[in-house]
Parts: C-alpha cells; structure tokens; sequence
C-alpha cells in the first residue's frame, strides 16, 4: 500500500450514470488483487472515495475501475479526462482468497457497482481452470454493464430488478438448488448481501463489504463490522473489505 | 539549520509536528508510509480501563471542509495498549503521549496509573472532551468543577505531565483552561471536535449512527486559532494546538495564536504523509516570515 499518482488513460460511460476508466502506473498495478481496492483524493473533499479493483493488465500496467455517479463526489471524479493525474492510495485491504486446487466450480454474484471487483477475479480463477459461473442484478436495463465481459468467463445470468432486462427479481430468486458450486463469492448492497447469505447459510462463501470511511487504512476504525466470535469489531478497510460469510454480522 | 526544537514537560520535540489521538491509531498503519522517528511525538489513540467496542456504524460522514465522527472510544483496553502497542512506538526515535479516557473518575485513575509504570510514555493527554460516550468524557470537559476534580485526581495517581485536552463545546474556553491549571495540570491541548449533525435526506435520519458527532479538519480551523488565542492571553500553560491543520503555514498560524507545538488529525485521511510533508516545509516557511526558530514563532501574533 502506497500513496501514488495514477495517470487515468482511459474512460468512457458504459450503462447509466455509470463510468469505466483505466488508471495507469508502477506499483499499484503490479501486485494489486482481485478484492482490493483504491482509495481516491479528489480536489476540495476531505475524504478518500473507495473503489474497488476491477481488472488488473499488469504488463500495460493499468487497472480498471468501474463506478457509479452516486454523490458529489463521484460526480467530480466522472468529470476528470485522459492524461489526468489521480492521487490514489492503494492496493489496500485484503482480497478473495482462492485455492484453486480445493475448488472445481464457483458462483459469483453481484448486485450492481458490486459487480466489479468480481469481474477480475472470475478472470483470474477461469485462467486457473475454474468454472464459472456468475449471476448480475441491477436495477433497471439502462444499468447493466459487463454482460459480454462475464459471458467470456462462463454462463452469466443477468437480472433486473424492474425485468426490463434479462431475469426479473432480485439475485436470490434465481439462485435455486440446481445450482450446484463449492463456493461462492459476493460484492453488492448490504441487502442483498443479508438475504444472500442467510440463503446460501449452508455454502461456504465469501462477500465483500461496504461501509462509510475514514483514513481508509486502519487507523481510525470508522469502517468496522461486527464479528460472530470473539474478535469484537474488525476493520473493513485494514481486515476486509473481503470476509468469509460465515463471520461477520451483516 | 532552522532550529525546530519544542522543549515542553516531559516532552523533548525535535520539531512541534505530532499526530492527534484517535487519528493514527497506534502508529503501525501509517508506519507502512513512513519513519515515525520523524515526528516530534505520537499522540496514541484514547485509552479506557477495559476494552471498548465502540458505537455502531456509520460512525464517520463527510462535511464541507471537514468530517464527522462517532467512533465512540473503540480500544483494546489500557493492559493491552502498553503490552502491544507501547512497545512497538517505542521502536522510534519520538516521544509516545498516552490519551486517558474513561467514563468515571475512578477509570481516569486506574488507567493513569498503569500508563505511569511505562517508562516508554513520556506524558499523558487527560481526554475529558470526547463527545462520542453516553458516560464520562465530554462532562468532565464542560464543566469546571469536574475538570479540576478529574485532573487532580490523575495528578496524584502518577508523575508524569498530564496535558488536559479541552472541548470547543463550551461558552467559556478560559474558565475550563483555568481551572485545570488551578487542579496542576503541566499543559493544554485543545481542541477536540465540535458536536455537529447531518442529516442523509433519503432516510431522513441523521447519517452517524449516534445521531451526532464530532466536526474535525478545516473547518474548524478558525475556531481552534480564536480559543487558543483567548487561552494565551489568560493561562500560563503550554499549549499543543490542533483542529484543522493541513499545511506549514497552518502550523505557523498555530504558533503565532500561542500554541507551543501542534498536532495534526483529520488531514492524515487525506494525505497519509502529511505530517513528513509538514515537517519538510517548515523551515522555510518559518524563514519566509521572518522567523529564526519554532520557539521565535510561539505567541507573536500581534494584537494590538
Ligand atoms: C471497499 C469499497 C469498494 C467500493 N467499490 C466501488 C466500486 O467499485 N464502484 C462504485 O461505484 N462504488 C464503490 N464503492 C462505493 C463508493 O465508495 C461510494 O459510492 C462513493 O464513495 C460515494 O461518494 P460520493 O462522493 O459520490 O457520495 P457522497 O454521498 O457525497 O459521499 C459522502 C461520503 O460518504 C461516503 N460514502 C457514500 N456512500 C458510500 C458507500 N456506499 N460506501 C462507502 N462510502 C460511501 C463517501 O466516500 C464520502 O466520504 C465502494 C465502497 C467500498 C467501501
Ligand atoms: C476519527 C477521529 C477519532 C478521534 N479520536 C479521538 C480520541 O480517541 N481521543 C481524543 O482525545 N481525540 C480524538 N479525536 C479528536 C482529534 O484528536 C482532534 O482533537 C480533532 O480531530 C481536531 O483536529 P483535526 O481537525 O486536525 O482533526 C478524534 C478525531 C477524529 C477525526
């Protein structure tokens, strides 16, 4: 984890109020994975915006960020152009763990800008031989980004909430017992997240999480989640934002 | 060379520069991006008798030019804190300042007294302004009677300067300065948050999940540099001044309202080299208006 100036190289608009871009530099990109995030400065906020890692070239030495125009602050960021200079922190957090030998099939879901950050690790398991499988929610068709992306990894299943695309309802209705994986990993709204798990109690999966931040890296203790043993608070920012199901209380 | 140096009891700063407790938890996380053995000081986050965990979350929202926080004194306890923490701070080349919370009297005195059998602190900032604990903290910042009691009774439990750390959440900064000078106090650092709210429009709820929460960083910058101005004029004690600060000429404006040294919080989330860059600088932003040395800059504001 470092502080360092990425040069953004790339960006365009792929779904509603919803933007790519591709940051370029030395250090973030050569051991960043899949799970971890960056934390951004942006001119006139006295906090970071987070945002998570959604694809890593390690020999162009880019990544890619996908994200929403949520807040005043994402929507200054959408605003910047190719050859700007982001002031990024980063790798930061710990990502999914995998152990390719233990796992045969996986499921991915994502809930809309939780989408991303499973994008590079399905890319990085099929590489390992890994099926996968992957199931999308978004709100409505103007929202959906990445379908042709994840197709490319393995069966993808796109759901909207509205059904004005793909599946209508939400990830948990098309999840059904003929679905059948070793594990599963998440990213999306804290909803979804408490049905999914509590769905899936019997599966061994992984979700990431969200929370409101301070200094981003583990000081402060601003981004904490409750944990089911002893550990009291962990520290999404320093400990996940990556946990394994089954530990925290959601 | 600019001299740098802050002689203060207990404290011997090879330059004003320190971080604000509860902004750098126990130094390991900013370590990775830096020499701690660059600060004058580590102020260590707040320390009660036992574990804390805290409030629930959100516990931070962002503010024009600032930030709101509840975090609520979340801590491993003040046993843990000398047997893990100390020791890894007390790998640097800087002086560790203990910060004392607690919600009774008694808890201020049990801790106080484990943190004076660790050689490696050198003082102890008596948090009696935390306005994020149902209990204890912020009423023993607003009233003066309680102030007194609290620091004399921290006093007598150990021998190490204790630094009272006020609130800004007062109509009289003077008269809590005062009476904790009259209970002993060795020095002053002042001033922690102020007591804001925001409310997130979609839920209509307040958006920290305590309701409210401490206002930090620049915005209260003007606040902190009036308070400490108003302390100066009155109270003997050195002061540790904070609220605000993000640059060198920040840190001069410190010094100028009387501030001894300085610390520096919420800037950190910003900036995690802040405080290097900070040090960087201020030589030549001390030579820039005409000053030979920190301890020339201390108190030179004009007022007349
Ligand atoms: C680990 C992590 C990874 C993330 N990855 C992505 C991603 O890949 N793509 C994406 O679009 N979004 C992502 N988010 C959410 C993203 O950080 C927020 O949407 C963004 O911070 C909102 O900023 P704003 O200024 O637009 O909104 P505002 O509401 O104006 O922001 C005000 C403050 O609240 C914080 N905040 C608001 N919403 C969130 C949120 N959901 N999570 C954390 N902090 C929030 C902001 O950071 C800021 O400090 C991620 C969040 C986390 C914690
Ligand atoms: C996230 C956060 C946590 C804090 N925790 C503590 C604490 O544990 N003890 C304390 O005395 N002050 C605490 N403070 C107050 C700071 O030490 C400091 O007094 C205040 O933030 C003003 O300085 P700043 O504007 O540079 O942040 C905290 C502030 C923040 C932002």
């Amino acid at each position: 984890m470092r502080k360092v100036e990425m040069k953004l190289v790339y960006a365009r608009q792929i779904a509603e109020d919803t933007i790519e871009m591709k940051l370029e530099d030395n250090y973030i990109t050569q051991i960043a994975e899949p799970g971890q995030f960056i934390y951004i400065a942006l001119p006139n906020f006295t906090l970071r915006r987070p945002i998570s890692i959604a694809d890593v070239d390690r020999e162009q030495k880019q990544l890619t960020i996908l994200f929403k125009i949520f807040g005043r602050g994402t929507a200054s960021f959408a605003a910047y152009e190719p050859g700007m200079i982001v002031d990024c922190i980063g790798p930061n957090g710990n990502g999914f763990p995998f152990d390719t030998d233990k796992m045969e099939k996986v499921l991915l879901i994502g809930g809309g800008i939780g989408v991303p950050p499973l994008y590079y690790l399905g890319k990085k398991l099929k590489s390992k031989g890994i099926e996968v499988t992957s199931i999308l929610g978004y709100q409505t068709a103007a929202q959906v980004f990445y379908e042709e992306e994840f197709n490319q990894l393995g069966e993808t299943i796109v759901v909207t909430d509205d059904g004005s695309y793909g599946e209508k309802g939400y990830v948990t209705d098309i999840i059904t017992d003929s679905f059948n994986f070793d594990l599963y990993y998440s990213c999306g709204p804290t909803g979804m997240l408490r049905a999914l798990t509590s769905k899936l109690q019997d599966k061994k999966g992984y979700i990431s999480l969200e929370e409101r931040m301070g200094c981003g890296v583990g000081a402060c203790a601003a981004c904490v989640v409750s944990t089911k043993n002893e550990q009291g608070y962990l520290k999404i920012c320093h400990d996940g934002p990556v946990f394994p199901a089954k530990e925290v209380i959601l | 060379m600019m001299d740098l140096q802050v002689k203060l009891p207990g404290l011997n700063l090879k330059n004003p520069v320190m971080p604000a407790s509860g902004c750098f938890g126990f130094g390991k996380e900013y370590s990775r991006f830096y020499d701690l053995s660059l600060l004058g000081a580590v102020m260590m986050k707040a320390a009660t008798g036992t574990e804390r965990l805290g409030n629930p979350t959100p516990r931070v929202a962002e503010t024009s030019s600032g930030m709101l926080n509840a975090i609520g004194l979340q801590n491993p306890g003040v046993d843990k804190i000398i047997a893990e923490e100390v020791p890894f701070l007390a790998q640097y080349d800087t002086e560790i300042i203990a910060n004392i919370a607690g919600s009774t009297i008694e808890e201020y005195k049990e801790v106080a007294k484990k943190f004076n059998d660790a050689p490696e602190v050198k003082a102890f900032e008596l948090n009696i302004s935390c306005p994020n604990v149902k209990e204890g903290g912020i009423q023993f910042g607003t009233d003066p009677d309680m102030a007194k009691e609290v620091t004399t009774i921290v006093k007598r439990a150990s021998d190490k300067p204790v630094y009272v750390k006020l609130s800004p959440n007062v109509s009289n900064i003077v008269a809590m300065a005062k009476a904790v000078e009259e209970a002993g106090a060795d020095g002053l650092t002042m001033i922690n948050t102020l007591t804001g709210m925001q409310i997130h429009l979609p839920s209509r709820r307040p958006l920290i999940a305590n309701k409210t929460g401490g206002l930090s960083g620049a915005a209260i910058k003007p606040i902190a540099i009036r308070m400490i101005y108003e302390v100066r004029e009155q109270v003997n004690l050195p002061i540790i001044g904070m609220g605000g600060i993000e640059t060198a000429e920040d840190v001069l404006e410190f010094l100028l309202a009387g501030a001894n040294a300085v610390a520096v919080g919420t800037a950190n989330f910003q900036n995690p080299l802040v405080m290097p860059e900070i040090i960087n600088e201020l030589p030549k932003t001390l030579e820039k208006y005409g000053f030979s040395s920190v301890h020339d800059a201390i108190g030179k504001a004009v007022f007349v």
